[in-house]
């Protein structure tokens, strides 16, 4: 699909033209009475000379939303592996070795086989994609990734008819990964897709973001990004992929299954248990936004999931 | 000067400005972009953590008295709870504005439906009557045994308090239950004190009848 099509944003979701600018204004004027003034004050560093994303190319699946920084993107993160803070992926990931790196990829596949990283990416065209990520505990980013659709591997390997999940696995190194010395989680952290969200086309495995290399603290070398999803399915660091028939068990969900589903969709209408899941903070804005169904991702994605009652399989 | 006017005068408006520079820093970080992506999560994680920090060391105040036999520091307790409610009433005002940006209906919403919520904003709450009654010409209008037995919700805004904290966490439960153990420690010392003599007095007419007559 090479043409934009249509049904991707819908008219109402445009804003009309002098509603856009009656917007600025009433921003300008905030921003005089003071918002604005201790959201310069909040977030300095969307000011002062922060790498931003340039613009003006959008693909199909691009949002147009404010790509949000570099620095923002690569000090706060969600990586236990390195610990629990959100400080403590870009702080404690520098003993990590990214490389040499393979993958494993096995199970009901005829073309098993252990991957280095390299003859892994080689063979797929990688692109960039301008995704939202929505983390589970209520905030959210606009991420430039660059990857390859997980289907193109699918592909590849050529699953057999057994083949009704994959299994992800992060690697286990707690030499190198400090918060792997203690048990927050049971690791090695494993994740897992239905067979129609692997090969969903929104669906990517990346290997960098800004138009660089992934960095440590964000699943250096490869790691797999659903946007549709809470930010925890994205497992990173991944070392083995496993093609299987059973539903696979996912890390949060054996540590509180209550919780945190094997679907994880993002879902404004079903709360976790301890906290709404209606409004997000995205990083670098003062007030919250709604969450939306599917995290925007709905007119893609939710067919996979009809007739499903997604409060039981939330 | 007598000690009591080098505590009046020098020790308390030190250890006044010092409770103050958890928010000095909070702000200058702020100002000079050294706050997280994230600024108004770490503003109330901050005020949050640093309200738990003034009530513990409030509640050790009197423990502290009576095993140093230091009573010049029952001084601070006042200070210390109010900074406790200070930095309370900073964290709630961060979650009505920032994360609820005044919106009533979605505050009345949350507040009994999320456990955690229901907790903090109850040990919130039950600060403020302790704030209020904190002067002296109050105390001494109340009489010290009801003032007294007031200000023992102390002991559930501390419990409420690390409650709230252990219920919001993801999976790192280490930071809530060290304050956990905190507290144990510093209520245990209370039970301790309150059950001992009385433990005593049980020994005692018992070893009597074991006397001969």
């Amino acid at each position: 699909m090479l043409i934009k099509n249509h049904d991707d944003i819908r008219s109402s979701e445009i804003t009309p033209e002098n509603l856009y600018y009656s917007r600025r204004e009433f921003m300008r004027a905030a921003s005089v009475a003071g918002i604005g003034l201790a959201t310069e004050a909040l977030f300095p560093h969307r000011l002062v000379g922060q790498e931003r994303w340039p613009r003006g190319k959008e693909g199909l699946y691009d949002t147009d939303e404010e790509v949000n920084t570099f620095k923002e993107i690569t000090t706060y993160n969600n990586f236990y592996e390195f610990g629990t803070d959100k400080s403590d992926p870009s702080e404690y990931s520098g003993d990590f070795k990214p490389r040499p790196w393979t993958v494993k990829v096995d199970g009901a596949v005829r073309k098993p086989a252990v991957y280095h990283l390299e003859d892994l990416v080689k063979p797929f065209k990688l692109e960039d994609r301008i995704y939202r990520m929505r983390c589970v505990e209520g905030w959210s980013m606009v991420i430039p990734w660059r990857g390859f659709p997980l289907a193109d591997l699918i592909r590849k390997v050529e699953p057999t008819s057994k083949a009704k999940f994959i299994a992800f696995e992060t690697v286990y190194r707690p030499a190198e990964m400090p918060g792997q010395r203690r048990s927050v989680l049971q690791w090695p952290y494993v994740e897992g897709l239905r067979m129609d969200e692997a090969i969903h086309p929104l669906t990517l495995l990346v290997v960098g973001l800004y138009g660089k290399e992934l960095l440590n603290q964000n699943g250096a070398p490869i790691r797999l990004v659903v946007p549709w999803k809470y930010g925890f399915k994205g497992i990173k660091s991944i070392v083995k992929i496993s093609f299987v028939e059973q539903q696979p068990p996912t890390s949060w969900n054996i540590y509180a299954p209550n919780e945190y589903g094997f679907y994880s969709n993002v879902n404004p209408e079903v709360d976790h248990p301890r906290w709404s899941q209606k409004t997000e903070r995205r990083i670098g804005e003062f007030f919250k936004r709604k969450t939306l169904m599917f995290n925007g991702y709905a007119d893609q994605v939710a067919h996979l999931y009809a007739g499903m009652d997604l409060r039981k399989y939330f | 000067m007598t000690q009591a006017q080098w505590i009046q005068r020098v020790v308390k408006p030190v250890a006044f400005l010092s409770a103050l520079v958890p928010l000095g820093l909070l702000l200058w970080r702020g100002l000079n972009g050294e706050l997280s992506a994230n600024p108004i999560s770490d503003i109330t994680n901050e005020t949050g953590t640093w309200t738990l920090r003034f009530l513990m060391i409030t509640l050790a105040v009197t423990p502290l008295r009576r095993i140093t036999g230091w009573s010049g520091i029952a001084r601070f307790r006042r200070m210390s709870g109010l900074f406790a409610f200070f930095y309370g009433s900073l964290h709630f005002m961060t979650y009505l504005y920032l994360d609820q940006f005044f919106d009533i209906n979605s505050i009345l919403h949350d507040i009994p439906k999320r456990p955690f919520i229901t907790v903090g904003f109850t040990a919130f709450v039950l600060m403020i009557p302790l704030a209020a009654t904190s002067m002296d010409r109050i105390a001494k209008w109340m009489g010290g045994k009801r003032w007294r037995r007031l200000h023992r919700l102390v002991y559930a805004t501390a419990i409420a308090g690390v409650i709230h904290y252990l219920w919001l966490v993801k999976a790192d439960t280490r930071p809530p239950l060290t304050y956990a153990a905190i507290l144990a420690v510093l209520l245990g010392y209370r039970i301790w004190v309150y059950v001992r003599p009385r433990l005593a007095q049980l020994r005692l007419p018992a070893r009597k009848e074991a006397e001969p007559a």
